[in-house]
């Protein structure tokens, strides 16, 4: 009786929350990490947007062509509020680590950089820095659809010892306290992100590992097709969020 | 020797004469302290800036020494003034000897 009320307490609270507008996790930040974020020098994870630069425009390897061989940087503006997209040559939803790769890998003969290194999320924090202020727009839609869809159940799924699935925090709970933090929306629109925890700038699936560990569960594999399809349905849940990369959180 | 890791630096390329400006410097660093554990129960090794120095033309106008209580990725401000056009040299030197040296010319009008 209890468990039913609660539960429909619950599924209450949810509907509130689906049906609020998608807020920035940049609007629950404390003032002077909101400052930290939006300052164009102190940014610590403009130090990576940098190296991204560097590696932008140099070679990977004797005799390969760089990036900026093929794309000037100015043409990459509003290629991260795509992805994750559909890519027809390998028939399944990549993100923009991954389309790095293909791209190293298909056209400049080079070894896939190592998923969570520094030098790719320093070409993704580039890459993403060039849509800084656009909004987020995924297509979910055609070929997408399957990974979007599997995104969607993995997001609502109960997981670990917790038995929390991302929607219990991030949609019935948002706005609530946990561990002298406000609970967001889960937004990732500020990614790759500079994380204080971490000293370093990192991806949305490290930061998906994270949140599966706190939950007592087993983190799947950064750069995994789940974590992908995961990543697609929270960018969707945020679509019209302006990209704010890189974002500075604790 | 280290290549250097990545340096963020902010000076005005022009100053007039006297006047006060702000200085503005960053480098990409762990700056472990030592006194941290892996998963393992292994100690992460200690791997510090042990200073920070500005000099223009050969003069010191601002040092620093750092410890293990310095954040990650160091960021320092402070303010020069300048009577004639030169350039800035900025220096970390780490835990190992390794300088990482930079420098920004200064026009002043």
């Amino acid at each position: 009786m209890n468990r039913a009320a609660a539960a429909l307490a619950l599924a209450v609270a949810g509907l509130a929350a689906a049906a609020g507008a998608p807020r920035s996790g940049a609007s629950y930040l404390a003032p002077d990490l909101k400052a930290l974020q939006d300052d164009d020098f102190r940014n610590p994870g403009l130090l990576w947007v940098d190296q991204g630069r560097k590696l932008w425009s140099g070679a990977p390897g004797p005799g390969a062509k760089a990036c900026a061989g093929c794309h000037d940087a100015v043409a990459m503006r509003g290629v991260a509020a795509r992805y994750p997209a559909y890519d027809r040559a390998t028939r399944r939803v990549v993100n923009l680590e991954q389309r790095i790769n293909l791209c190293r890998t298909g056209r400049q003969h080079a070894p896939p950089l190592a998923y969570e290194s520094r030098d790719l999320i320093s070409l993704t924090a580039f890459v993403s820095r060039q849509s800084l202020g656009m909004p987020v727009q995924v297509t979910v839609d055609g070929p997408a659809r399957a990974s979007f869809e599997r995104g969607r159940a993995a997001y609502h799924q109960r997981i670990g010892q917790l038995d929390l699935a991302c929607a219990d925090c991030h949609e019935r709970s948002e706005g609530r306290r946990l561990h002298g933090e406000t609970i967001s929306q889960g937004q990732i629109n500020g990614f790759p992100v500079y994380r204080q925890l971490w000293d370093g700038a990192a991806s949305t699936h490290r930061m998906f590992a994270w949140c599966e560990t706190a939950v007592r569960a087993q983190p799947r594999a950064p750069g995994s097709q789940d974590y992908v399809d995961l990543e697609l349905y929270v960018r969707w849940r945020g679509q019209g969020l302006p990209v704010e990369t890189p974002a500075v959180r604790k | 020797m280290q290549p250097s890791p990545n340096v963020r630096l902010r000076v005005p390329a022009q100053a007039k004469a006297g006047e006060v400006f702000e200085v503005r410097a960053m480098i990409m660093h762990p700056m472990e302290t030592g006194y941290r554990f892996d998963s393992q129960g292994t100690t992460i090794p200690i791997h510090i800036i042990r200073s920070f120095a500005c000099k223009f033309e050969g003069e010191t106008i601002f040092e620093a020494r750092f410890g293990t209580s310095v954040s990650a990725n160091p960021y320092l401000s402070f303010f020069a003034r300048l009577d004639r056009s030169g350039t800035l040299e900025f220096t970390w030197i780490d835990q190992d000897g390794d300088v990482y040296a930079h420098a920004a010319p200064v026009t002043v009008a």
